[in-house]
């Protein structure tokens, strides 16, 4: 089985009455290691897609599995578990915490572990120089830039070493040499730390850095 | 986790400061409100149970005729019976708070272990006291006008013993002088406080009430207080067919009666107390409500990395919790320290007992509990998708 394996999945939204199909029989292998570049128009489903890999969303239909999990089937604390142990996801708009500087925002995914304080403070102070950001840990997000904000939002996707990177157009809010950094910065987690990437772009010069395209069209997949 | 919990209650210092500042306001009403009630009931519980009180079966205001004390006096069992008959005089035209009793000789043997004579007056003439009187009161028992004050009034008046006072009658009509002839403190544990004025009932009796003695209040000293229930049976047995029926009690529940004048006013206080307490239930809600409203994106950024719904209920109900059981605290503290011992309309020195400190802390802390309940199932309940969804 392929390290995240999505089979015939259907989704569906309820909108006003009207049931509308965003995803319809979908089915998508990435073997572990890969950088996976997800392509398409918007309002195709990307989003959607990328959110049942990472189990907040549920299909209707069909199903997922990730590193040898099948979350399908899963209750709500079970996937919360699972996903602080696997998933480490990266937003457009790096959704950190406002009130946290950038290593309590990093260490925020390292709560949900056993772990002491002195300990979580190493990881996320490791992850945070690896992002090139050692020198701002005190720093809050507001005295951060867009690409240095988006970094420490890798920071804590990876300090929980999970086993599937996802970003969802990581670079669509950045200027081009921020976005450049982090492009680069994902490029090395997969061919230095060999994490599976799989990341939603719009544009198809950061879509060349991965080793596959995927394009989404209408809830399906073409090539 | 809880860092995180104190972190976002310093986010909005402003408004975390506003609603702990309003239920300190509201936990600091309700303790004072709880301290005037438990003011009335230390007084009522100041009497004893031991010692019987007589009145009038239908009101305190009714007074009965002097002559019982001796038919009481008759019954088996009975050691001694004394009265005391409020007076209400004004001091200095002013009402003030101080007590005034006119009491019969023989209040002082049986309140021996409650007061005690700690300054007094040599007498003019030679006097003998009673045999069971404190052989200080001598000088007390040799004047008509004399009186004795508590240390507290002496004080607070800066009066000197042997001193005149002159009082303004209202129930007694005219203008009365006294004078100091001794001073008295309360014994650890006795009834009464050092703040009242005691003097001769003879005094009252002549002046006052045209000759013809009569009281509010006879106290009833047993030579066996196991016997007070049926002691006191006995003595409204003997008054039942009278004009002037009685209602005998212990001095206890006498005292408890004198609170019952007052009516509704417990109630009313406690129903003010709980209406300040929702009022602030409302409020720190709203606050609560208001506050996860916001972090809507950050609490689905919680729940991706791994963050339970549970997780995320506690952390929201731990802040309200936090706010409100500080205000409480803060204000039932301060209730208890600020209003501990300072005199309230009659009642002399007030008591806030711990018990009702710890009931105001126990109600800030459930009305955190309340008043976060919404906003954390509002927030466990946040489905990801939608707080992060964004229309592009
Ligand atoms: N929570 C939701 N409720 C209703 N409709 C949704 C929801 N999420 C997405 N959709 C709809 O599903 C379709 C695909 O959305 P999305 O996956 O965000 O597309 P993309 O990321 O490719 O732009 C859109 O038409 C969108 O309006
Ligand atoms: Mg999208």
């Amino acid at each position: 089985m392929a390290w995240v394996e999505v089979r015939e999945v259907h989704k569906q939204y309820q909108r006003e009455k009207q049931a509308i199909t965003v995803l319809d029989g979908l089915s998508l292998q990435i073997e572990e290691g890969e950088f996976v570049a997800l392509m398409g128009p918007s309002g195709s489903g990307k989003t959607t897609l990328l959110n049942l890999i990472g189990g907040i969303d549920s299909p209707t239909s069909g199903d997922i599995s990730v590193a040898g999990t099948n979350i399908a089937r899963l209750s709500g604390a079970e996937l919360a578990r699972w996903r602080s142990n696997t998933i480490g996801y990266i937003f457009q708009l790096y959704n950190l915490m406002p009130v946290l500087t950038a290593l309590q925002n990093v260490e925020l995914p390292l709560l949900l572990h056993k772990m002491n304080g002195a300990e979580r403070r190493k990881r996320a102070t490791f992850a945070l120089e690896l992002v090139g950001l050692g020198d701002r840990l005190g720093h809050y997000p507001r005295q951060l830039s867009g690409g240095q904000e988006q970094r420490v939002a890798i920071a804590r996707a990876l300090v929980s070493d999970p086993k599937v990177l996802l970003a969802d157009e990581p670079t669509g809010d950045l200027d081009r040499k921020s976005g450049e950094e982090v492009l680069q910065l994902l490029e090395r987690l997969n061919t230095e730390f060999k994490k599976t990437i799989v990341m939603v772009t719009h544009d198809p010069h950061a879509a060349e850095r991965a080793h596959r395209l995927v394009h989404l069209d209408k809830g399906v997949l073409s090539a | 986790m809880l860092q995180l919990v104190l972190i976002n209650l310093f986010r909005n210092p402003l408004r975390s400061a506003l609603t702990l500042g309003s239920v300190l306001v509201a936990l600091f009403l309700y303790s004072s409100l709880g301290a005037v009630l438990d003011s009335l009931q230390a007084t009522a519980d100041s009497g004893s149970r031991e010692r019987l009180a007589t009145r009038h079966a239908i009101a305190l205001t009714n007074f009965l005729p002097y002559d019982y004390k001796d038919r009481i006096l008759s019954i088996p069992g009975v050691k001694r019976v004394c009265t005391q008959v409020w007076f209400g005089g004004l001091i200095g035209g002013q009402r003030q708070r101080i007590t005034q009793f006119a009491v019969d000789d023989d209040f002082w043997p049986m309140y021996t272990k409650d007061l005690q004579i700690v300054e007094w007056s040599e007498p003019q003439v030679a006097m003998s006291v009673p045999p069971d009187h404190d052989p200080h009161l001598a000088a007390y028992h040799a004047e008509r006008t004399a009186c004795i004050v508590g240390r507290g009034v002496m004080k607070k008046k800066g009066w000197k013993l042997g001193q005149t006072i002159h009082l303004q009658g209202t129930r007694y009509r005219g203008g009365w002088d006294m004078t100091i002839r001794g001073v008295y403190v309360k014994l650890p544990g006795g009834s009464w406080n050092e703040d009242l004025i005691l003097f001769h009932n003879e005094y009252l009796v002549e002046k006052g009430m045209g000759g013809k003695p009569s009281t509010g209040v006879f106290k009833v000293e047993l030579s066996d207080p196991s016997q007070s229930a049926a002691i006191a049976t006995q003595i409204d047995a003997m008054f039942e067919n009278s004009d002037n029926a009685t209602k005998t009690e212990s001095e206890q529940a006498f005292g408890a009666g004198f609170i019952s004048m007052f009516g509704n006013v417990p109630f009313a206080l406690r129903v003010i107390g709980l209406a300040v307490v929702f009022t602030i239930l409302v409020i720190s809600a709203n606050t609560m409500v208001m506050a996860v409203r916001e972090r809507t994106s950050e609490i689905a950024v919680l729940k991706t990395l791994g963050f339970t719904d549970g997780a995320v209920f506690g952390m929201v109900v731990a802040e309200a919790a936090i706010l409100t059981t500080g205000g409480g605290i803060a204000g039932a503290l301060l209730a208890k320290f600020g209003l501990q011992g300072k005199p309230l309309a009659f009642i002399p020195a007030m008591t806030i007992t711990w018990a009702t400190v710890l009931t105001a802390i126990l109600i800030a802390i459930g009305l955190g509990m309340v008043s976060g309940f919404i906003p954390a199932w509002q927030a466990s309940r946040l489905r990801i998708v939608d707080a992060l969804r964004r229309v592009d």
